[in-house]
């Protein structure tokens, strides 16, 4: 297959994050456990770096014979998936250290499925879509599995990875469907064909979609694929369900858009109607179930089903604002999963992992300002405005609006009101209960983790406050008015 | 400065609330006199308004326009007419009272209590001046959080519950308006306030979105059935809380049907009027006879709150049928003025009759009115602003109470007699229930040692139930000055209730 030094440019940050982790994994060979910091300061280093390439990278192009893509939707992407990897290190370097889980593994494997992440989104061909989700899911399932100490995480994992591989499987079959009815991998050909009408194959191809959606849906974690989601936030050491509940969200749209949009985009009659259905059992179930739960980690794994409904609910009516929206949804969401995770990991110390709802009663009293950090980001989740959250449920309604889906709307605002209780339980208990301990916070001296979680409550604010230039870039990029 | 007068008005509070809340709780003498520091400049700076504000052309003044979010045409739009100006007074002169009020009776975490009061003042102005559906948006449901905080902190016992559930009431309501301002958007491609009226829709969707709204702002006033979340948010609130929710908060529904239901749909109001005027009707009457068996103080009021909330929508939607079935711009004139009126008048007495709750539940801290009794053997001058402000309650001529209504009921008669005659009807359960409140907590023999035990009220107090008092009496003797304020904005109002949108 030839390929000029044009396509080598294109891929410049991914090739360079490859390189940098194989050096990464040579260098944490050399330093001594008690110089872990090295390893962690030099892979933030390494995504700085690959964030400075993927803002001053070419232009936007083709490459690798149109495998690989560049364009703005996955520039857009890349940039906020670095960022929130970068917010989830410096997060998660406390928990690790108190837990023995301060190893180069976390790093190397993190940094891989981000590089996983930025070959998903800028996929231009079905093989490439699937090499890098499984560079993503491979690298969980070991991340997940992190402590193996732990039977539930490594419970975790186990559910994680068989559920996980069937997934992967049913997509892939619903891949090779596509093929055979198409002939072609690449996204932009299929495309094409599709909206050529392909005959008599029709049938065939509109199977591969049910395959294709389903798999999607896993990944997503929407209902009624949601089940290994729970367990797996739950079980994992939080520092992971940190690192699993925010990134990859982002890159699961940039999958399903390319999928869905990309390569399917004449089918919209199709699998609209499925991630509708997707949406609304997202929705119902995500918000229901979280009212039960006791377990703040699991409370916040059936709200991320719930805003995957959301999300696929801007997906779901197929126009370029809908997936301006949705994009958005997915950004603001990785920000606010990154922020409720962080919370628990600001609290967790050495023996406790301040993971129950009550392990958080009376925050107020023991340290007002983080109690109020935590509230920006229940009420963020929650919806309301002028919180960040507000605005992205807002727009997925605009353009759910626009597409005439007037009854999904009605459904998906019954259910955030549903979802509003939950999140006001947490600040209840920050609020309005007494303590179950004493005296003041003992905060953990990890400086740039008790900064990084007021900068991005604060962030939460601000964005809510001042979202047009972020929303505008989702515009351009999706080339919507 | 005249230029971003209402901008000072809206971020001033919200700035000095995080001031205040900055200064830590172990600071909480200091955190005083700044919350008070900053309400009073703000209340000062709202004088401004009312002074440079010009009645006469009764349009929107102290126009503010910015580019908010330009993707989706979002403005900062601020604007006010005669009636913002006169509810952001309101809001700014009791947040005042409150934060004095709160001075002695408020001990814990004092910082976060006073900054809740000044966020929630700057988002309360915020919703009387935006002119962006939006950005109302935005600072109505903001409201909220704090207030959200204010039940669940510092209220009483079942402070959990009652907090949730005025949230979630709360939240229900305005969600749909929110989708309903969002169909007008992809309608309009707009969220101007001016541009939404001068839409046309059709009677179909004019319905929808009356509903939509109607759920947002009858929660909010609230009006009956859905008013149950009032009775145990008062009753839980701390004393500043129901001040601010009876005084201010109630009145963001009334406000809400004058400048989104009327001017939007003003069609399917009309045509969904009899079901508000039944539903008023219903609360005037039906809550009145509810207030009468209670037995916890501030449950009464809370009641009564509702009842007289029932002659602000009766006014509003009086009109619109006076107006569009009868042509008697008059009296629908007259009908919105007496619900205007009634707005102020009822924050001005139920702001005092909860701080007057506040006083002795401070000294004996229980509301239960068989605990009391004979209260002026031992509290003569607190008797006396309790009196007083009980005939402000009952509509007593003389007071503000007695305006509001009366024109209310004067503009029913020319409509109905019979809806008139029901709405009269309740200025007598309306002095059953608070006259009897009266004789039972304040006259009679002092009934229990607690009781004997009780000292008057200190000087702050004084000033503020003085206040209060001095406002009652001024808008009931001379209420020239407030209708003047409002006069031509209401005109405008009833001029824009003829506007037919339909086809």
């Amino acid at each position: 297959m030839p390929f000029s030094l044009h396509d080598l440019y294109l891929l410049l940050p991914e090739a360079f994050l490859l390189f940098a982790v194989c050096g990464l994994i040579a260098v944490d060979l050399l330093v001594k456990p008690s110089q872990r910091d090295v390893t962690h300061w030099l892979a933030i280093g390494v995504l700085v770096a690959t964030l400075a390439l993927v803002v001053y990278s070419v232009a936007p192009g083709r490459g690798f014979s149109g495998m690989f893509v560049h364009d703005a939707v996955s520039r857009l992407l890349k940039v906020f998936i670095l960022l929130i990897v970068i917010a989830v290190f410096v997060y998660a370097r406390n928990y690790l250290k108190d837990r023995k889980l301060y190893v180069g593994e976390f790093y190397i494997l993190c940094l891989f499925a981000t590089l996983g992440m930025m070959l998903l989104v800028s996929a231009g061909s079905l093989v490439m879509i699937y090499v890098g989700l499984e560079l993503l899911t491979l690298s969980s399932y070991a991340l997940v599995a992190l402590n193996r100490d732990s039977p539930l995480s490594s419970e975790a994992a186990m559910k994680y990875f068989v559920l996980g591989a069937l997934a992967s499987g049913i997509l892939l079959y619903g891949m090779s469907m596509i093929y055979g009815a198409t002939g072609t991998l690449d996204l932009k050909s299929i495309h094409e064909l599709v909206a050529s009408g392909v005959g008599d194959n029709k049938v065939l191809l509109t199977f591969g979609l049910v395959f294709l959606v389903a798999g999607i849906g896993f990944k997503f974690g929407a209902a009624p694929f949601h089940m290994w989601l729970p367990d797996v936030y739950q079980g994992s050491p939080t520092a992971v369900t940190t690192f699993i509940g925010s990134a990859p969200k982002i890159a699961a749209f940039g999958m399903a858009w390319r999928l869905l949009e990309g390569a399917l985009g004449g089918l919209h009659q199709h699998w609209g109607d499925m991630l509708a259905v997707l949406a609304v059992l997202s929705l119902g179930i995500g918000n229901v179930v979280a009212i039960a739960q006791s377990n703040l980690k699991r409370m916040l794994a059936y709200s991320t089903i719930s805003h995957v409904g959301f999300l696929l609910l801007g997906l779901a009516n197929g126009t370029p604002s809908g997936y301006a929206a949705a994009m958005f949804y997915a950004i603001a969401y990785a920000i606010m999963s990154a922020a409720a995770f962080g919370s628990i990991l600001l609290l967790a110390r050495a023996g406790f992992e301040a993971e129950e709802i009550d392990d958080f009663k009376g925050l107020n009293q023991r340290n007002p300002w983080y109690a109020f950090v935590v509230l920006l980001v229940m009420a963020s989740l929650a919806g309301i405005p002028p919180l960040f959250g507000f605005f992205a449920k807002l727009l997925v309604l605009k353009a759910a609006l626009d597409a005439g889906m007037l009854w999904l709307s009605i459904v998906a605002i019954v259910f955030a009101i549903v979802g509003a209780f939950y999140y006001l339980r947490v600040i209840k208990v920050m609020y309005f209960d007494a303590p179950v301990e004493k005296g003041v916070l003992a905060l953990p001296h990890d400086i740039p983790l008790r900064w990084i979680l007021s900068v991005n409550g604060a962030a939460l604010l601000f964005l809510g406050l001042f979202f047009g230039p972020l929303l505008s870039w989702c515009y351009r990029a999706m080339g919507a008015g | 400065m005249m230029q971003s007068l209402l901008s000072i008005l809206i971020w001033l509070p919200i700035v000095g609330g995080f001031a205040v809340l900055a200064l830590g709780t172990h600071r909480a003498k200091g955190a005083r006199w700044l919350a008070l520091a900053v309400a009073i400049v703000t209340f000062i700076v709202s004088i401004q308004l009312l002074t440079g504000y010009d009645a006469a052309a009764g349009t929107m003044q102290f126009i503010e326009q910015h580019r908010w979010i330009a993707a989706i045409n979002a403005n900062y739009h601020l604007g006010v007419d005669g009636i913002s100006v006169a509810l952001i007074v309101l809001t700014t002169f009791v947040t005042v009272l409150v934060i004095l009020g709160a001075w002695d009776s408020v001990h814990d975490k004092v910082n976060q209590y006073l900054a809740a009061f000044l966020v929630l003042e700057g988002l309360m102005v915020g919703v009387f001046c935006a002119l962006d559906a939006l950005l109302f948006y935005v600072f109505f449901e903001g409201m909220l959080i704090p207030m959200f905080i204010i039940i669940g902190i510092w209220g009483g016992p079942r402070r959990v519950y009652a907090t949730l559930k005025f949230f979630l009431y709360t939240f229900f309501g305005s969600i749909f308006m929110l989708v309903g301002l969002i169909y007008l958007y992809t309608q309009s491609n707009s969220w101007e306030l001016s541009q939404l009226a001068a839409l046309k829709l059709t009677l179909e969707q004019q319905s929808w979105l009356f509903f939509a709204f109607l759920i947002a702002f009858a929660v909010k006033v609230p009006m009956w059935p859905v008013h149950t979340w009032l009775p145990d948010a008062h009753v839980e609130a701390p004393t500043g809380g129901s001040v601010i929710l009876a005084a201010i908060m109630l009145k963001i529904g009334g406000y809400g049907f004058l400048r989104f239901s009327l001017p939007i749909t003003p069609d399917a109001s009309q045509h969904f009027a009899w079901l508000l005027i039944a539903l008023s009707l219903v609360a005037v009457i039906y809550v009145g006879f509810v207030a009468l068996v209670q037995e916890d103080m501030k449950k009464l009021i809370a009641y009564s709150s509702v009842s007289h909330m029932g002659f602000v929508t009766l006014g509003i939607f009086i009109s619109l049928a006076l107006v569009r079935v009868g042509g008697n711009k008059d009296a629908a004139y007259l009908g919105v003025s007496g619900a205007m009126v009634q707005m102020i008048s009822h924050g001005f007495v139920s702001g005092a009759m909860f701080s007057c709750v506040g006083v002795i539940y401070d000294r004996m801290h229980t509301r239960m009115i068989k605990d009391y009794g004979g209260v002026v053997n031992t509290m003569p001058w607190y008797a006396a602003f309790v009196v007083l402000f009980a005939m402000a309650n009952c509509g007593l001529p003389g007071t503000s109470g007695f305006v509001g209504e009366f024109m209310v009921i004067l503009a029913s008669f020319q409509s109905n007699f019979w809806i008139a005659a029901l709405a009269a009807f309740t200025l007598i359960i309306g002095a059953a229930y608070t006259l009897w409140l009266v004789k039972r907590v304040i006259w009679g023999d002092v009934t229990n040692d607690h009781v004997a035990k009780l000292k008057d009220i200190n000087a702050r107090e004084a000033l503020v139930l003085g206040t209060f008092a001095a406002a009652t009496l001024l808008f009931g003797i001379w209420p020239a000055p407030l209708t003047h304020l409002m006069d031509a904005s209401i005109k405008h109002i009833v001029d824009q209730l003829l506007i037919v949108k339909v086809g």
